[in-house]
């Protein structure tokens, strides 16, 4: 048989060969009622309360999104509601199977055709709910197994059957419908399995045929030729080699190829994002946002919830440095009670640092949480989004009475460095104005705010580069600022763990970067590939 | 905005902030803690309904409330009004999810 070629778009990188199994999504026939009509009732129950043990045991398992998803639909099969329907329609003489399938199609008809994307979403969801409750009606039980290693086929694959499959084995998730931005897509590249959404192609007739997926292109070969298949296993070959290599970078220093230490720094949210982690492959955490604190259910943290926040990321980091930013919300994290709403442009209205000053009580309360952390090891506060250098002396005064009063309440407390993060063009061209004690350019901001471009409009998004002229000068003339007069330069944008970009911020004269922790190892291999004797990159 | 009378009935309203309304995640926060309270827990969209048992899943996500959307809740029986302030207080305060896309990722 000739190979065939398909193509979708990428949604999870990997390459993979395995033979197609085929998630057929369309419905055989309904049996007729077998039994009476109490007997059709409590076989429903049953169904019911064996696929709702099911996906207990699935989100028992499970974490993060996909527990909470899993918690979605635990919630749903535990509803008394969902099933009412069904029982009318087997009071009304259907069997069970039929009677579920048809309320359920009422029901998912009503979030296929949400107008929200959020409801229409969940329609997988709710067609995952159906199928495993029909699973346990039909005889033959449960639908398809899918040998592990398998090239899974299908139009869209529910988080729970992703969850059932051991993907260490090896395999490949295919699928004709499906968006790059879905749960599963989110799990595909977190457990590194291979993933196209938006294939072309008839899926039933792949089934059981031997199949060639790259999913970086969103490529997939059926059948293929000898030549094709070596092609393939080279491919596999170098991904292999470069995911180790770059894992074996992950605990080295980082050092370019001529010998120039840089300091490499995680950026951070929680203590839980951090945990599994080993510290040594970091230099220290040279970002904690503190805003996710500020969006937990009914009132703002206390200080003793921030203080026990920042004390176990403190812990963590056993010794090195930690930079903790205060409240950067505004612009579009809006808090409730804190943040104005309806602000015409908010990247340019009251956010971080201006926020923080109009609420002295609740910038007062971060403040004590902060130097009390600073009890337990090298903390560092970052003001975001400093403008002028008055902000930052207003900043250093109510850190001064935030230490005064705590001495008085006889608290434990550090003395911690105060910096301020450079992402206001205004800071970055006089930064030589700024008395601070670090300097951290936010490279998202500093480059949406030069090239007048926001990454999140699509249309204008090429133009906010990192990598233009005007962007790096400001920040070699900051690097420069820093070294001549001794106080540490760092940045803590995305471009730090960007492996085309990270060059030349080195070039610019930058020896410390913050990288989200996924990024560490291929930033540290890229640093060692760089020779900072050689003029151009 | 509250009418808390001694008769253990309660109502007050508030505006959906998280980023995606009353979907997943939300609802099912949402019934859970209804089901704390022994009273009967009702939403709406409109001061004239329908109102929705805030105890089932299933019927406050066929409400289908977008953000943006103003909930009412209805309590009435023992821990009315209780019930009614807890239940604001989880809508106003996001439902402890992110009020918007996540933004922190975009920020240096």
């Amino acid at each position: 048989m000739a190979e065939l070629r398909l193509f979708g778009r990428s949604a999870a990188p990997g390459v993979a060969k395995g033979v197609v199994a085929v998630l057929d999504a369309a419905r055989r026939p309904r049996r007729e009622a077998a039994g009476t009509q109490a007997e059709e009732a409590s076989a429903l129950q049953l169904a019911l309360s064996q696929a709702l043990a099911e996906v207990e045991a699935l989100a028992g398992r499970a974490t993060g999104e996909a527990a909470d998803m899993l918690g979605f639909q635990v919630a749903m099969l535990s509803d008394e509601e969902l099933v009412r329907p069904a029982l009318e329609g087997v009071g009304a003489g259907e069997s069970a199977a039929a009677a579920w399938e048809a309320a359920m199609e009422v029901e998912i008809a009503g979030y296929r055709d949400a107008r929200d994307d959020h409801f229409s979403a969940r329609t997988a969801d709710l067609e995952d709910i159906r199928d495993r409750v029909l699973g346990h009606l039909e005889p033959g039980g449960t639908g398809p197994v899918i040998p592990d290693g398998s090239v899974v086929v299908a139009a869209d694959l529910p988080i729970s059957r992703f969850l059932a499959i051991d993907w260490a084995r090896g395999g490949a998730i295919l699928l004709t419908q499906g968006s790059s931005t879905s749960h599963v897509a989110m799990l595909a590249r977190a457990r590194g399995v291979p993933m196209v959404v938006g294939l072309v192609g008839a899926a039933n007739a792949m089934a059981g045929r031997e199949a060639l997926v790259d999913a970086a292109t969103g490529e997939v070969v059926l059948d293929p030729t000898e030549a094709t298949l070596a092609i393939f296993a080279a491919k596999a070959d170098r991904e292999m080699t470069a995911a180790a290599a770059s894992a074996t970078f992950r605990l080295r220093p980082a050092v370019t190829r001529d010998g120039t230490r840089i300091a490499l720094n995680l950026n951070a949210s929680s203590a839980h994002e951090l945990e599994g982690l080993d510290p040594a492959i970091c230099d220290g955490i040279g970002l904690v946002r503190t805003e996710i604190l500020f969006h937990g259910p009914g009132a703002l943290p206390d200080e003793n919830a921030q203080y026990e926040a920042y004390r176990r990321i403190v812990a963590w980091a056993d010794g090195r440095p930690v930079t903790i930013r205060t409240l950067d919300a505004g612009g579009d994290k809006p808090i409730p009670g804190v943040t104005v709403d309806g602000e015409s442009n908010p990247f340019l209205g009251l956010r971080g640092i201006r926020l923080s000053l109009r609420h002295p009580a609740l910038f007062q309360i971060q403040l004590r949480a902060l130097a009390r952390a600073a009890a337990h090891g090298d903390v560092r506060i970052m003001l975001p989004m400093v403008t002028v250098p008055a902000e930052l002396e207003a900043g250093r005064k109510l850190l001064g009475e935030a230490l005064a009063s705590l001495a008085r309440d006889n608290l434990p407390a550090g003395h911690p460095k105060l910096g301020i993060m450079i992402e206001v063009p205004a800071a970055a061209i006089a930064v030589d104005h700024f008395d601070a004690d670090f300097f951290s350019i936010g490279s998202n901001d500093l480059t949406q705010y030069v090239t007048a471009a926001g990454r999140d409009i699509g249309t204008v998004a090429d133009l906010a580069d990192p990598m233009n002229p005007a962007v790096l000068r400001l920040i070699a003339s900051v690097a420069r600022h820093g070294r001549e007069t001794g106080r540490e330069v760092s940045l803590c944008g995305d471009a730090g763990g960007d492996v085309r970009v990270i060059g030349a911020l080195l070039r610019a004269g930058l020896r410390s970067l913050s990288v989200a922790p996924a990024y560490v190892g291929a930033a540290k291999q890229a640093i060692a590939a760089i020779d900072l004797r050689d003029a151009t990159p | 905005m509250k009418d808390h009378t001694a008769t253990a009935h309660a109502t007050d309203r508030t505006e959906l902030i998280n980023a995606v309304g009353l979907h997943a995640r939300p609802s099912v926060k949402l019934t859970q803690l209804a089901k704390t309270f022994a009273c009967r827990v009702e939403i709406a969209l409109s001061a004239e309904g329908p109102w929705v048992d805030a105890k089932s899943p299933v019927k406050v996500m066929r409400v289908k409330a977008p953000r943006g959307a103003v909930l009412h809740v209805r309590t009435s029986g023992p821990g009315a009004a209780a019930a009614a302030d807890a239940l604001i207080a989880l809508v106003r305060g996001g439902f402890g999810e992110e009020t918007n896309q996540p933004a922190d990722l975009r920020h240096g």
